[in-house]
């Protein structure tokens, strides 16, 4: 007998429900309305009464509605079919919704349908099944009982995370086509209860999947292709950073370059309370490129959540959530996922929407007192572990701040900036400046080890303050008041935040800079910080920087496999030499 | 239609905001409220047990306990239908211009936020014949773009201009906290120039009632929304969202709302975004492009609404000094369509602005006291051509004939060498004297 109660408030996104029988913190419910359920969240429980909040528009509910409790936590689908799929927040497959929408008009299928839910995963696409667990093996959860193969992937399925203690494998299904909802196994607990096993498993999207050996720390470096930050503010596989930015920046164009070329398995992409014409962007780009590691389309490795700001403000904490869910779920399977929530300061704007309609005590700016353990907590899932058979898997997450004002005093970047790995602050003077990425090179930091050694790179952050201090000095004593070598010291910082941290995003081959190219681009940068010119007039040491910046960024839009990369390269270093004082 | 239930009985009243028991009674509902005061329409914000909490659109102000309140058993809908062109309402959907009250085919507002999968990539330019906008940076169909300016500037000219001006099949006016004459020069430059015909008008001015101005943006997105279903291009002008965005603080502030940043409700964001993210190039009809007046209190781009905006939209407009500044405004959206127009309009447009950059810092230098080269006396004849001839808001041509001014400006202060473009473009378009 599930439990059902009557609402008693409606206010805003939030319904007071007085219930009968049993209810559960974050379990679900749905408040009827004619023949439409609206999906609602418990997010408070007082005596008889509820709070909850609803995944949809309120307007026509009243006093005395029905709700239904489900007895269950807002769940994710997991199984084959995930990839490719552009779902919203409550992993409602967006297309799908179109398309039930279109059977009630042609008008209705523009806009998304109140109370109207789909199921994540097909109920009817088939699968084939490969079972390579045996008979009689002993098994916990989390470890695989067969695989299908999902588009690139051999897609794991895996003793249920929901199971614990040691599990015996007693059927298996042969080899076939199934759907996700077809038994493809039965497997015996310890006191012989058997259970059914399917290829789709739910999983509540707010509890992390810990079905692993063993954490491992982040050691290894994450190569994004932007220089910036695999050389000087690397990200770690299994790591967390953070970009915080004024509006305007290239939070989101730093977010889409990353998605397309970060050297991971899985992309998983959740696009929180921000522009709808963004992730249309991605839809119909994504689908045309191609993954230059696999050949094939990158949207074979991507999965969408999207809830753009017009979308339910509730559904934007789900959004995050279902995103980190789905990204540990391929990680079981050993893969490397990144997930990139953009904004995180959205979400953090819907619960500060909710605190204050619970009339809880508001912390800083409003937002309510637990911010800081929601956001740790959400970070946190993200990690390199070692799975029960010994492979290694990751989720590393990065997610973009808008602060107010471009303040990053405000407190959804500074609880942010206490539980990530790195920090790229974005500024509004680069991008002013045409500067992009606008990485802040003297602000931001990383604690991740970079594809350059370490000591390297700090000379050469110590040459760029350096250069900033002479900046700052020129504009008051002007050029003239400057001696040689300091003004030197000024070019070359100028030179490698020009050849070196700016990157053109929308240049084919400069876009994305791999690893081997950063190291080879990176000695000949050296070689020009930190060589000893034989200048004895400024003009003269700022047309030979001019003329090297030009021929330096020609070069970065040469391919690597192009034969005059080498000679390029070659002619670099030469002029560099002849420059040199002997 | 008679059936709905009556009461007279009001127990609280507080701003624009009154409360009475009530059964029944739907979230968002609308309430006729018949006082010594005048009839109203009135809207549930919140319900709780018995209590039904309603908002005045004209405010409580003589409303008193007994007045007669009717539940209407539906949510705020607007008449919509060909017969809106030409006319002005207010902001709860009443005829201001002395026309007919229109009654049929009404459709519900604030419907629900358009499936991102049903959106196509905007590809279409809005052409207003202000180079500023066309050549520098293009407004996109489907765009929504705020213009930032601090009091005072001729804002509400601008959007007269591109209303007049702007080939979109359909114009809907939302005024929020207008002056009565601002309301009335609207009206009377869009009769003289045509354009009224094509043209629906919600407006509140600063006298009426301030809900009334809440209700504004929806009236006028509703209406434009149910235009582009039709397969219309509609372009909504709004002015001026921070009189907006201070009628929500206003009534946020009366519902003992916790307010987050300078009084603002925690919201803000969503609330702006909601209405903003109306702006949609429907896949198979229609669309919608947002053109939004945002006035910066105290020319400060980081009070909350124009920067809860800027987060929002795609760019943005500055306009400083009657001008739209070249330097800080943007069109996101502008690559999309510049590569369409003619070969020569990216490089002419970064060449011009180029320029007009040095201008500025050869102006700098002469309130210095620098010593003028021959090449400074070039620019500064240069950047007042460039300010007259292209920046200035009376300029009323075709990007084709901007372009090819902007070429006419270079030849008659540089040499072609000096201008920084391909000679291979120099060559085609170079005007031969």
């Amino acid at each position: 007998m599930t439990t059902t109660g009557k609402i008693v408030s409606v206010n805003g996104n939030m319904i007071t429900v007085a219930f009968d029988g049993a209810v559960a913190q974050n379990e679900v419910g749905y408040a009827c309305l004619g023949d439409k359920r609206l999906m609602a969240e418990i997010v408070r429980v007082r005596g008889r009464r509820c709070d909850m909040q609803v995944f949809d528009s309120t307007v026509d509910l009243s006093v005395d509605d029905r709700v239904e409790f489900s007895g269950e936590l807002l769940a994710a689908e997991l199984g084959p079919g995930i990839l490719r799929q552009v779902y919203d927040g409550l992993q409602n497959p967006l297309a799908d919704l179109a398309e039930e929408a279109a059977k009630i008009s042609t008008d209705a299928s523009y806009f998304l349908q109140k109370g109207m839910y789909l199921p994540g995963l097909s109920r009817t696409d088939k699968w084939d099944w490969h079972p390579t667990a045996e008979i009689g093996k002993r098994l916990t959860a989390g470890e695989e009982l067969g695989y299908v193969t999902e588009g690139i992937f051999k897609h794991r399925i895996m003793v249920p995370f929901k199971c614990t203690g040691v599990w015996t494998v007693k059927e298996l299904a042969p080899e076939g086509d199934y759907t996700v909802t077809e038994d493809i196994a039965t497997i015996t607990d310890a006191s012989g209860n058997d259970m059914k096993v399917q290829m789709m498993q739910r999983w509540p999207v707010k509890v992390p999947i810990k079905c692993y050996a063993e954490r491992l720390a982040p050691t290894e470096t994450l190569v994004t292709s932007v220089r910036t930050i695999d050389t000087f503010f690397p990200v770690a596989v299994g790591g967390t950073y953070c970009i915080p930015g004024p509006f305007g920046a290239g939070k989101t164009v730093l977010q889409q370059t990353t998605a397309r070329n970060a050297r991971v398995d899985i992309v998983v992409s959740a696009a929180c309370g921000e522009r709808a014409g963004e992730v249309v962007e991605t839809l119909k780009e994504f689908p045309e490129l191609t993954d230059p590691r696999t050949g094939k389309s990158l949207m074979d490795r991507t999965v969408i959540i999207c809830n753009t700001s017009s979308m339910p403000v509730a559904s934007r904490e789900a959004s995050v959530y279902t995103a980190v869910t789905l990204a540990e779920y391929y990680r079981q399977m050993g893969l490397n996922v990144l997930v990139l929530a953009d904004s995180t300061s959205r979400w953090a704007q819907a619960m500060r929407e909710l605190s204050g309609r619970l009339e809880e005590i508001p912390g800083d700016e409003a937002f309510p007192a637990y911010l800081e353990s929601r956001i740790a907590a959400f970070y946190e899932r993200a990690g390199r572990v070692k799975l029960k058979n010994g492979e290694i898997g990751s989720v590393t997450i990065g997610g973009t701040v808008s602060p107010a004002g471009g303040n990053f005093d405000e407190p959804v970047t500074q609880a942010t900036l206490k539980v990530v790995g790195g920090f790229h602050g974005l500024s509004r003077a680069r991008s002013d400046a045409r500067r992009y990425p606008a990485i802040d090179p003297l602000d931001s930091w990383s604690q991740y080890p970079s594809v350059i050694e370490s000591e390297r790179v700090e000379k050469a952050r110590t040459l760029l303050r350096k250069g900033n201090e002479v900046g700052q000095m020129m504009k008051v004593v002007g050029e003239e008041g400057t001696n040689l070598l300091d003004f030197i010291d000024y070019l070359k910082s100028e030179f490698l935040d020009t050849v070196y941290l700016q990157q053109n995003a929308f240049s084919d081959v400069d876009a994305s800079t791999p690893e081997d190219r950063q190291k080879v681009m990176f000695n000949v940068v050296e070689k020009a910080l930190f060589t000893d010119y034989k200048f004895t007039q400024k003009d003269e040491a700022r047309a030979f920087f001019m003329s090297l910046q030009q021929s330096f960024i020609d070069w970065n839009n040469v391919r690597m496999d192009d034969p005059s990369f080498e000679s390029s390269l070659n002619s670099l270093v030469k002029r560099i030499e002849e420059a040199a004082r002997v | 239609m008679f059936d709905n239930k009556v009461y007279h009985k009001i127990d609280a009243l507080s701003g624009s905001v009154a409360t009475l028991r009530a059964e029944g009674v739907k979230y968002n509902e609308i309430a006729e409220v018949t006082s010594r005061a005048g009839v109203s329409l009135a809207q549930v914000i919140k319900l709780d047990g018995p209590n039904v909490t309603l908002q005045i659109f004209a405010g409580a102000r003589g409303v008193d306990t007994s007045a007669r309140v009717r539940f209407l058993g539906e949510t705020m809908k607007v008449p919509f239908g060909d017969e809106l062109l030409g006319r002005a309402f207010t902001g709860s959907g009443e005829p201001r211009d002395g026309g007919p009250h229109l009654d049929s085919n009404k459709v519900p507002i604030g419907q629900p936020s358009v499936n991102p999968a049903k959106r196509i990539m905007p590809n279409r330019m809005v052409r207003t014949n202000i180079p500023m906008i066309d050549l520098f940076n293009s407004l996109v169909v489907s765009q929504k773009l705020p213009i930032f300016a601090k009091a005072g500037e001729p804002y509400n000219d601008l959007l007269a201009r591109i209303a007049m001006q702007a080939n979109s099949d359909v114009i809907v006016l939302g005024g929020m906290g207008l002056k009565y004459d601002a309301y009335l020069k609207f009206r009377d430059t869009l009769d003289k120039s045509g354009a009224l015909a094509k043209t629906v008008m919600f407006v509140h001015t600063a006298a009426d009632p301030t809900v009334e101005c809440m209700l504004v943006p929806d009236l006028s997105l509703a209406v434009a929304e149910q235009f582009a279903l039709k397969g219309k291009d509609v372009l909504v002008l709004l002015t001026d969202m921070t009189s907006f965005a201070d009628a929500m603080k206003e009534i946020a502030i009366t519902m003992e709302q916790i307010p987050s940043n300078r009084g603002y409700p925690g919201d803000l964001y969503s609330q702006l975004a909601s209405r903003y993210e109306k702006a949609v190039d429907f896949d198979g009809a229609g669309s919608i492009t947002v053109l939004a007046v945002t006035t910066m209190p105290g020319d400060d781009v980081t009070h909350p609404v124009p920067d809860n905006t800027g987060y929002i939209t795609e760019g943005q407009f500055y306009l400083r000094n009657g001008r739209i500044e070249p330097f800080g405004s943007l069109s996101r959206l502008k690559q999309q369509v510049n590569k369409h127009t003619r070969k020569d309009h990216r490089t002419i447009m970064d060449a011009l602005i180029k320029l007009y950059a040095s201008y500025k810092e050869t102006v700098e230098k002469q309130s210095m006291g620098f010593r003028m080269s021959s090449w400074d006396e070039k620019l500064l004849k240069y950047g007042e051509m460039f300010e007259k001839e292209m920046m200035d808001l009376s300029v009323n041509i075709p990007l084709e004939e901007a372009l090819d001014k902007g070429w006419q400006i270079l030849a008659d202060c540089f040499d072609k060498t000096e201008v920084g473009i391909p000679s291979k473009l120099t060559e085609e378009f170079w005007p031969k004297s």
